[in-house]
């Protein structure tokens, strides 16, 4: 089965089958990563260009290691996010680029919307690998691959998101990756990081952490910017982390198989204590690994492949 | 012009309306030079016919809330431009906000504004002088000075007066110049960062919000100052159904207060904002549909009393930018007129002498310039639409500088057809003169 898009924006867009569709492409793919000679031929010819306006450490690499996986011709080019200072637009650097014969473009940018801006006005195929607080699409679903291999199915389980939602584009992408597999999602953060009636997305909403946490299948931990102090919408980090920081203390008060989740990079003893990030309930570094597999089913989707033939070159 | 040679136009078969009159009939008008010389049968005796059989034919239409970008950005828009793009809208007169480069804050900006638009422009305009200098919102400008030199009103427009002590000074000061203070309204700090409409799309679409209550606090605050100490005050694009409720307290209680809404948000609301287009990109923002319904109804019972476009243009390469980065404003001159047609004309919400009020009578009103009106001997000021012509707009057909317009591709029922100022037709079905 194929992907009919040119591109790849944000998870409220797709469909539950075409979720369907990259996670079993992405099944596949994962063995490529395990053998002696890591790489196929499948975008071969192809070029991508990873143009990351934001610091990136995982995203950047886990795009590029997929590129090359795939024998696409990629580089990397980084640039200030602010394109009214930078001198040259955004759309002319794109533009520019596409001048140059180019099959992708994976963007990261902080401005919300920037990867649809360029989608709409280029040939070539956009990824969107993150846009300011909107979307950050390819996370979701290296999210749900990891969960479905730790869970079996996700339907029906209760996954809770903790922390600063109002800020985060995974926290946006999850809760419809995960609430389109049929997941019920709540969340549970500082009233002042919860984003106006983030509830019409079908979640529940709450600020006690301690009752919230009972009975939770999974719980995703984001990360907290150390600067939410300075806009007045946290007290202090020390009131955050007696509130809402997943201490020992309160995993050992959620379920006995609760599945622990983060997107990374970690604030070791802020958000989560080390212990937990690190301990078997956690499959923190599945996703990284699930980030590579994920990444190579997009490209090879949006570039016409289709499931099923993977296993098979 | 000469006396002797003052022209001569009856204005055939049309339908006048003239709220101030309370006229709506079948009649003809005579024109002579400058003036409206009688209504009645007229024949080619009397003067050149002009045929306007089945159209519409009203006092001329007063845009009180334009941005003309001259001096500073005359690759936006110049007053030549402006005033083109309004002639062709069926405007017969627009207020030009101050906010230039350098801004319209003393008498010699305002003389300059007048005598270009003398000199250049097809419609009359008013000029409209900068609250506080340098539209800072510290030290109140020179009201006398500049309503010496033709300034009509004073607003800080594109900035609230944050500063409730300065608003206060400028209501209590405008009351030597007897002129209307137009505010932005909008608290600096609830807006800060702001893209969007605060509501569950903005969520959605990861861009920060401006909460609808930004606006409504302002003109509480402001409501409350005209209440404590006088003056006149007018709320440029009211947006919200909570603003509304405090224009329609304010009202109750005998309080001097108008407001005018943009044909935007009459027609559009945040969910169109799901394509980041930058186009859909304005402060105030587009609300909720909620909004969008109240501020219709707000039309119907005269709680607004004015339709204004907030004509703004900006260049093609700063509004074809992410979103983020991309200036708040659209342009509306050319669009208006169409869009109320087809929104509240069609959809049975507003009757034609209704939109003829608030866009022609009640702007004159409130800017104090002169009743709007076809009486004999008032000045020739005559704005001549058909309602029913279909239409599709085509941003590349504007006149105007600019062409950042969320309604390309729309499809609209009713446009102008005449535009005619003091006497002089200025634009005829696509042509200017």
């Amino acid at each position: 089965m194929r992907v009919e898009r040119k591109d790849l924006l944000g998870i409220e867009n797709l469909t539950r089958n075409e979720i369907e569709i990259i996670l079993d492409t992405a099944e596949t793919m994962k063995e490529i990563s395990e053998r002696a000679i890591r790489k196929v031929p499948y975008l071969r010819g192809k070029t991508v260009v990873n143009l990351f306006f934001e610091p990136s450490t995982r995203t950047l690499a886990s795009f590029a290691l997929a590129e090359k996986r795939l024998s696409a011709d990629s580089f990397n080019l980084s640039g200030s996010s602010s394109s009214a200072l930078k001198g040259e637009t955004l759309l002319d650097t794109v533009r520019n680029l596409e001048a140059m014969k180019i099959d992708f473009v994976v963007i990261r940018h902080a401005m919300s919307g920037a990867a649809y801006f360029i989608a709409e006005r280029l040939e070539a195929s956009v990824i969107n690998a993150g846009d300011g607080t909107h979307e950050h699409p390819t996370q979701a679903l290296l999210d749900l691959l990891s969960l479905k291999e730790r869970l079996g199915n996700i339907k029906d389980k209760k996954v809770l998101i903790v922390g600063d939602i109002l800020h985060s584009r995974v926290a946006r992408s999850n809760i419809w990756a995960f609430k389109k597999m049929g997941a019920k999602v709540s969340l549970c953060g500082p009233p002042t990081l919860m984003p106006y009636k983030i509830e019409n997305m079908g979640v529940e909403v709450s600020y006690n952490l301690d009752e919230a946490i009972q009975d939770m299948d999974v719980i995703y931990v984001l990360r907290i910017q150390k600067e939410r102090q300075r806009g007045g919408l946290l007290p202090s980090l020390r009131e955050y982390i007696e509130l809402y920081g997943i201490t020992l203390e309160r995993f050992e008060n959620a379920k006995d198989d609760v599945v622990i989740m983060h997107p990374g990079p970690i604030n070791r003893g802020i958000e989560i204590d080390p212990r937990v990030a690190d301990g078997t309930n956690s499959i923190i570094l599945d996703q990284v690994t699930n980030g590579v597999a994920v990444r190579m089913a997009i490209l090879y989707l949006l570039s016409g492949g289709k499931s099923g033939e993977v296993s098979e070159a | 012009m000469e006396k002797s040679q003052k022209h001569k136009y009856v204005i055939k078969n049309g339908r006048i309306i003239d709220p101030i009159q309370g006229l709506d009939e079948k009649t003809d008008i005579l024109i002579e030079g400058e003036k409206i010389k009688g209504l009645g049968t007229f024949s080619k005796k009397d003067g050149e016919i002009i045929d306007v059989k089945g159209l519409i034919v009203c006092p001329g239409f007063i845009d009180m809330h334009t941005h003309l970008r001259e001096p500073g950005r005359e690759d936006e828009e110049t007053i030549e431009t402006g005033t083109k793009a309004a002639a062709k809208g069926g405007f017969t007169g627009i207020a030009a906000m101050p906010n230039t480069e350098p801004i319209i804050d003393n008498s010699g900006m305002v003389r300059f504004v007048r005598e270009t638009a003398e000199r250049n422009g097809y419609v009359d305009v008013f000029p409209i002088g900068a609250v506080t200098k340098g539209q800072k919102g510290e030290e109140l400008s020179e009201m006398h000075d500049m309503v010496k030199a033709g300034c009509k009103g004073f607003s800080d427009d594109g900035y609230p007066i944050a500063n409730s002590r300065i608003m206060r000074k400028a209501l209590e000061y405008s009351k030597i110049v007897d002129k209307v203070i137009i505010v932005h309204e909008e608290d600096p700090a609830l807006c800060e960062g702001g893209q969007m409409n605060e509501d569950f799309n903005s969520t959605r679409l990861g861009l920060r919000g401006m909460p609808a209550i930004a606006e409504s606090i302002m003109i509480s605050r402001d409501a409350a100052i005209l209440d404590f100490i006088g003056g006149r005050l007018h709320i440029a694009h009211l947006s919200t159904r909570e603003s509304l409720e405090v224009v329609r307290a304010s009202k109750k209680k005998g309080l001097p207060i108008t407001a005018e809404v943009t044909p935007h948000h009459f027609s559009l609301d945040s969910s169109c904002l799901a394509t980041f287009d930058s186009n859909l990109k304005m402060k105030p923002p587009l609300r909720t549909k909620e909004d969008v319904e109240a501020l219709k109804k707000g039309l119907k019972e005269g709680i607004i009393d004015a339709i204004a476009t907030d004509h703004a243009p900006h260049a093609l390469f700063e509004k074809e930018m992410e979103f983020g980065s991309a200036p708040f404003g659209i342009i509306g001159l050319e669009t208006a007129l169409g869009i109320v047609c087809t929104e509240l004309l069609h959809t049975g919400m507003l009757s034609l002498k209704e939109i003829i009020e608030k866009m022609s009578v009640n702007p004159a009103k409130i800017l104090g310039i002169g009743k709007r009106s076809l009486k004999k001997g008032e000045e020739a000021y005559i704005t001549v639409f058909d309602p029913e012509k279909k239409w599709t707009v085509n941003v590349d057909d504007f006149v105007s500088k600019s062409s950042n317009s969320p309604y390309g591709g729309w499809k609209l029922k009713g446009c102008a057809v005449i535009t005619i100022v003091k006497g002089k037709i200025v634009y005829k079905e696509g042509e200017f003169f």
